[in-house]
């Protein structure tokens, strides 16, 4: 069994800062991680993987620096990684990464058929959870999003059950490999590899590929050149004009009453809200 | 499990320059960091001496994250609001190979690391290596780590896992370090726009400041503050024993809120967007702190062996070099086919004897005691200082002959005469 | 996506659109409306508000998509879009929708776009909408422009789709070029709910979906609906409670219960707390969690943090309780209180309490 593992190198965004003046980001001294959804994604991989003595690849688009995720991934267990790394893949938009990335998997797929290809829910930075999808139907797999749990995966059958998360409750779907799975957060606890691992992981090279080695030759289709949608501003959200105005007891008061009285000032509905909500 | 001829614990500068000169060497190396990365344990922002990186790395200016390269030297003693003290600027730091650089460590580490991976060891990133494995003599034959039981093997492990040795102590190699031995620094980055920094310090390209400061603002405590520029943030910090803090209960944020504070730091500091805090001890004991460097199949190098110059805050460099030095010793033990005894190894200790880590910080072997006990470098000396020279700017009619005569009684009145003279000596003894 | 890439964002910024002939016959704004189990999610009304503005602004129609298996939920459906603002209804109603499948909704969704060419496409930025127009985007070949917080037409009639990047620390404004549809999905909550004009009416086009089941290669087994979940209404409240690390101990996070209850309101947290156990990952508040819109938003121990900020900002009132009077919250919230959340909280619940009862027992 050969499951591929999409995972992207992010800033860690809690740490992000914009420049005051040019409303860039600041990349310098920024931490990046594995997006964390794809953790989730990598680890239930490894774990069919064990189960089915399969392996696991994980892939990368992104700069030459977006190898350290992958050897974080190697370190966590994963088999083999590539980086698919070209100047032609700078200013991709979901589509082109997802026709980027869904010309590596058809490459892999020559030479080892993949049978699984898992994405990340949605990544930190770029939030958009599209690539996913957009490599399911490039490549014709069948797509289970948001998946809560895999509850079964019958290799000779060729078949998949899940349980995914939907508005107010929980489908249970069953389709046929090959297939694209998206794992919701919080569904598995990532493991932490033996020493062993460890020593594989340092010693495996990892495969890097441009645009041509992917078997991708229509270039146009790539970076900015293939993405229909384009970025024309950026900017840092507006700062509020007032800060908070700050509430203080009034003579002889206390600052709760103070404050019940500040907020039905500030919105002469608000009263009436609670009076219905607690069916006063 | 697999032996390697070497393994080095830790990856800051010392481990990565043991670990790159033996992988240099053709030999199996295992590095092992318990960092996420290497650097990223590390307190930011620090200043670089080239020399020992050139010995190693001949051309890392080429490729190295490299800040600003210092062209300025600001020393200073501060009292509550003034500061006085001396400016060295000079055009020929800006030397087709500098001398000194800014650098930020997570960076700079990284950097350092990725060409030790380059030269062929093996670098395995968060795990702990909890102790070194014996075998029944008490040879140091491997490690064990935090991942699993089993235990990794080699010839030689170098110990270059930083002040407080953890893996040292819970060997037996070394005591844990003494409250008036160690620093703690705490520091911060703070943001601010390039050509807004270069403006402050009025600097181009990547010409840059350093700031140190001594003086009230440590309260008493025997330390220093510090300011570096980077390319686009300033290093601004504190450090002092942790035994005086520990004696007076301040606390080292309190510390360095009033460094950020202080009339002569605050406007360089203004409007800058403050990341990243961290705190670190800084080895400071010395000469005479410094440990067993050597035994059966061990090393020591780096802050782990304290090294450490704390009158001229040389500290990564002396880490290269005792990680060179060392690695160097395995690597021809090696080619002359010998084993990794204690005997043999000594030839560390002699390499270090006969270099400048060792000469220098013999000669400031007593400073450490002379500063911990005479407190008035940090708090009387700033004031009256500050006196002084607000006396003698001051124009207000007053004469001069008055002026100087004013300036001579509370120095006086602030250090009895023979304080003064003492303090001359005692200086002057420990810079012997 | 997009990813904001500034460095590359003036050149861009010169490109035009230039349409092809085909793609100038594309028009109107579209809506799809979500219907899932006979219920429509809230964010396609929220939605439909936003599309009649963008329609008006075009000079177009502006119409609902529905797709489900025939019977009251879709007429349901249908005739409350007409009430929120659509002019038109374009709807498949096929037993093989009864419940929502790529597969079928991808294929229903596509042509209905080649066969009536919508020049906007939105849909809500939930699990259902993200999985649908991901596929169709990629089946369009279309640009498509993931969790929006303002949309806005432009002078030469492009949208511009913006959105928070790198986790609310950014924004951009983000338009796809030459192709139609343009596609955006929007999170609940972001946008204002429209008035509902009860009795409006429009015009409505019916469409096969024309796939026999045994074509469909993923069945659903079955559907397990949530226990009537406590926390299903957090992102529609009226009034949100939180806590965050302030609240210095799991216990004390009673406190908070203990307002909402008074002030029959949700309860909600920030990440570390569901980090730590403390609260529900379902409660969680942010941009990893729910955005919350409510008329009254309480943060007690909450630094505001911008993956914090940017879910509650469209709350119309914000009272911040926090020690800290640097603490960056107070640079949103509209009300401030700088005091010990432990000590804040319970008075608040008392003054509540009795300012409720006695003006209950006034009446
Ligand atoms: C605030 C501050 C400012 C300084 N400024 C300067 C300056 O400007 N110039 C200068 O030359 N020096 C400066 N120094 C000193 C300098 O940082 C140190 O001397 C230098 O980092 C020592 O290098 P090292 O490799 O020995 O130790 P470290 O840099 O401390 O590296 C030790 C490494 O070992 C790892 N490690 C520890 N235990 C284990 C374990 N059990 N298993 C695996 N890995 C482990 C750690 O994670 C770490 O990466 C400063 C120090 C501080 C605190
Ligand atoms: C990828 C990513 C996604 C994230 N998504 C989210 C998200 O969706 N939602 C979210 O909330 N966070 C999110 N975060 C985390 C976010 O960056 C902050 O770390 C988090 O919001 C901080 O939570 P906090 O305000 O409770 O804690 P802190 O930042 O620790 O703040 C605690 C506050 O309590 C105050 N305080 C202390 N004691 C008291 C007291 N007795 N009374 C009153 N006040 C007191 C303090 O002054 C302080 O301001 C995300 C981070 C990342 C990296
Ligand atoms: N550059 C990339 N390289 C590899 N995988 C990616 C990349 N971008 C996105 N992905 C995958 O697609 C998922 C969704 O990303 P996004 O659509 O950006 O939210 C991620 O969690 C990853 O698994």
């Amino acid at each position: 069994m050969h499951i591929v593992v999409c995972i992207k190198q992010v800033p860690d965004s809690a740490q992000i800062r914009v420049h005051p003046v040019t409303n860039t980001i600041m990349r310098q001294g920024v931490p990046t991680i594995i997006n964390p959804y794809d953790l989730y994604s990598l680890e239930e991989a490894l774990r069919l993987r064990d189960q089915f003595n399969g392996k696991v690849t994980v892939l990368t688009m992104g700069p030459p620096m977006a190898d350290q995720a992958l050897r974080k991934a190697l370190s966590i267990g994963a088999d083999a990684a590539v980086l698919l790394s070209d100047r032609f893949f700078a200013g991709s938009d979901t589509l082109a990464t997802s026709f980027a990335l869904s010309s590596a998997i058809a490459k892999l797929s020559e030479t080892d058929p993949v049978d699984m290809v898992f994405c990340g829910k949605q990544t930190i930075d770029g939030d958009t959870a599209q690539v996913g999808p957009g490599i399911a139907k490039r490549l014709e797999l069948n797509q289970l999003t948001y998946v809560e749990k895999i509850r079964a995966v019958d290799l000779g059958a060729r078949k998949i059950t899940v349980e995914r998360r939907a508005e107010g409750g929980v489908q249970v779907l069953t389709t046929a490999l090959p297939c694209l799975v998206t794992m919701l957060e919080h569904t598995n606890t990532v493991r932490r590899g033996t020493m062993a691992d460890m020593l594989r992981a340092a010693r495996t090279e990892i495969t890097v590929w441009n645009a041509a080695a992917a078997g991708i030759a229509d270039i146009a289709l790539c970076g900015l050149k293939g993405s229909p949608t384009v970025v024309k501003k950026v900017f840092a959200p507006q700062p509020r004009k007032e800060k908070a105005k700050m509430i203080e007891a009034a003579e002889g008061g206390d600052i709760a009453s103070a404050t019940v009285a500040a907020l039905f000032a500030a919105d002469g509905r608000l009263e009436e809200t609670l009076f219905r909500q607690t069916g006063a | 499990m697999e032996k390697f001829d070497a393994i080095v614990v830790g990856a800051g500068p010392s481990g990565n320059s043991a670990a790159y000169v033996l992988a240099k060497a053709g030999l199996s190396v295992l590095q092992v960091e318990r960092g996420e990365t290497s650097g990223s344990k590390n307190v930011q922002g620090a200043i670089l001496y080239a020399t020992s990186l050139e010995k190693i790395i001949p051309d890392f200016r080429e490729e190295a994250p490299l800040e600003r390269h210092i062209v300025e030297q600001r020393l200073w003693m501060l009292d509550d609001r003034s500061h006085c003290g001396t400016h060295y600027r000079s055009d020929t730091f800006n030397e087709e190979r500098p001398n000194r650089y800014t650098i930020v460590r997570a960076q700079f580490d990284k950097w350092f690391n990725s060409k030790v991976r380059e030269a062929g060891a093996l670098v395995v990133c968060e795990t702990t290596v909890t102790e070194l494995a014996r075998d029944e003599k008490g040879k140091v034959v491997g490690i064990k780590t935090d991942r699993d039981d089993s235990v990794i093997h080699a010839d030689v492990v170098i110990l270059a896992d930083g002040v407080n040795s953890l893996v040292g102590q819970r060997s037996g190699i070394r005591d844990e370090i003494k409250p008036e031995h160690a620093a703690l620094a705490v520091k911060e980055m703070h943001f601010l726009p390039r050509e807004v920094i270069e403006q402050r310090f009025n600097v181009k390209d990547n010409e840059g400041v350093v700031i140190e400061a001594l003086g009230t603002v440590t309260m008493g405590l025997m330390g220093t503050a510090f300011l570096y520029t980077n390319g686009e943030s300033l290093s601004v910090g504190i450090g002092c024993l942790v035994s005086d803090f520990r004696d007076s209960g301040t606390s080292p944020y309190v510390m360095l809120d009033k460094f950020k504070k202080h009339p002569s730091i605050a406007p360089l500091i203004e409007g800058s967007e403050v990341k990243e805090y961290a705190a670190h001890l800084i080895p400071e004991g010395g000469y005479k702190a410094i440990p067993k460097l050597h035994g059966d199949g061990w090393l020591i190098v780096g802050d782990s062996g304290q090294f450490v110059n704390s009158m001229h805050r040389e500290g990564s460099n002396l880490a290269m070099e005792t990680g060179r030095m060392a690695a160097e010793t395995v690597v021809a033990l090696k080619a002359e086919g010998k084993s990794m005894t204690e005997a043999n190894l000594a030839r560390y200790r002699k390499t270090l004897e006969d270099s400048f880590v060792m000469k220098d910080l013999k000669k400031y072997k007593n400073l450490p005691e002379i500063l911990h006990e005479n407190r008035q470098f940090v708090t009387t000396y700033p004031n009256l200082l500050s006196k002084a020279a607000e006396t003698w700017f001051r124009v207000d009619g007053m004469p001069k002959l008055d002026k100087e005569k004013t300036i001579f009684r509370t120095f006086r009145s602030g250090r009895r005469l023979r304080g003064l003279i003492g303090d001359a000596v005692k200086i002057a003894r420990a810079w012997r | 996506m997009s990813e904001a890439k500034p460095a590359a964002a003036p050149s861009r910024g010169k490109m035009k659109a230039e349409l092809s002939d085909h793609f100038k016959t594309y028009k109107d704004v579209w809506v799809f409306v979500e219907v899932e189990r006979g219920q429509v999610h809230p964010v396609s009304w929220e939605l439909m508000g936003e599309g009649r503005k963008l329609a008006d602004k075009l000079g177009v129609e502006l119409a609902g998509v529905v797709m489900g298996a025939s019977g009251d939920g879709c007429d349901a459906a249908i005739a409350t879009a007409y009430e929120y603002g659509a002019d038109k209804v374009y709807t498949i109603q096929d037993p093989l929708l009864a419940d929502y499948r790529n597969e079928t909704y991808t294929k229903g969704m596509t042509e209905l776009v080649n066969t009536y060419k919508p020049e906007i496409l939105l849909l809500g930025a939930t699990n259902l909408g993200r999985d649908l127009a991901g596929s169709v985007a990629t089946t369009l070949k279309t640009g498509l422009t993931a969790d929006c917080t303002a949309l806005a037409i432009d002078d030469d009639r492009s949208l511009g789709a913006t959105r928070p990047t790198f986790g609310g620390s950014l924004l951009c404004t983000i338009y796809t070029l030459n192709v139609r549809p343009q596609m955006a999905t929007i999170r609940p909550r972001v946008m204002a709910m429209p008035d509902r004009q009860p009795g409006r009416s429009g015009g409505i086009v019916l469409h096969p979906l024309g796939m026999a089941e045994e074509s469909v290669v993923t069945k659903i087994l079955d559907f397990i609906p949530d226990a009537a979940k406590e926390d299903a209404h957090l992102a529609y409240a009226d009034v949100v409670v939180a806590g965050g690390v302030g609240l210095g101990k799991p216990e004390n996070f009673k406190l908070v219960k203990d307002l909402a209850a008074v002030l029959g309101a949700e309860y909600g947290g920030s990440r570390p707390l569901v980090q730590k156990g403390w609260i529900d990952a379902s409660r969680q508040i942010g941009q990893t969690g729910k955005t919350i819109r409510p008329r009254l938003y309480i943060a007690a121990g909450i630094s505001g943090a911008i993956q914090h900020r940017v879910g509650v900002e469209g709350a119309d009132q914000i009272l911040a309780i926090n020690t800290d009077p640097n603490a960056p919250i107070f640079d949103f919230a509209h009300q401030g209180i700088v005091g010990d959340a432990l000590t804040v909280l319970p008075a608040l619940t008392e003054a509540f309490r009795r300012h409720l009862s006695r003006s209950q027992a006034a009446e």
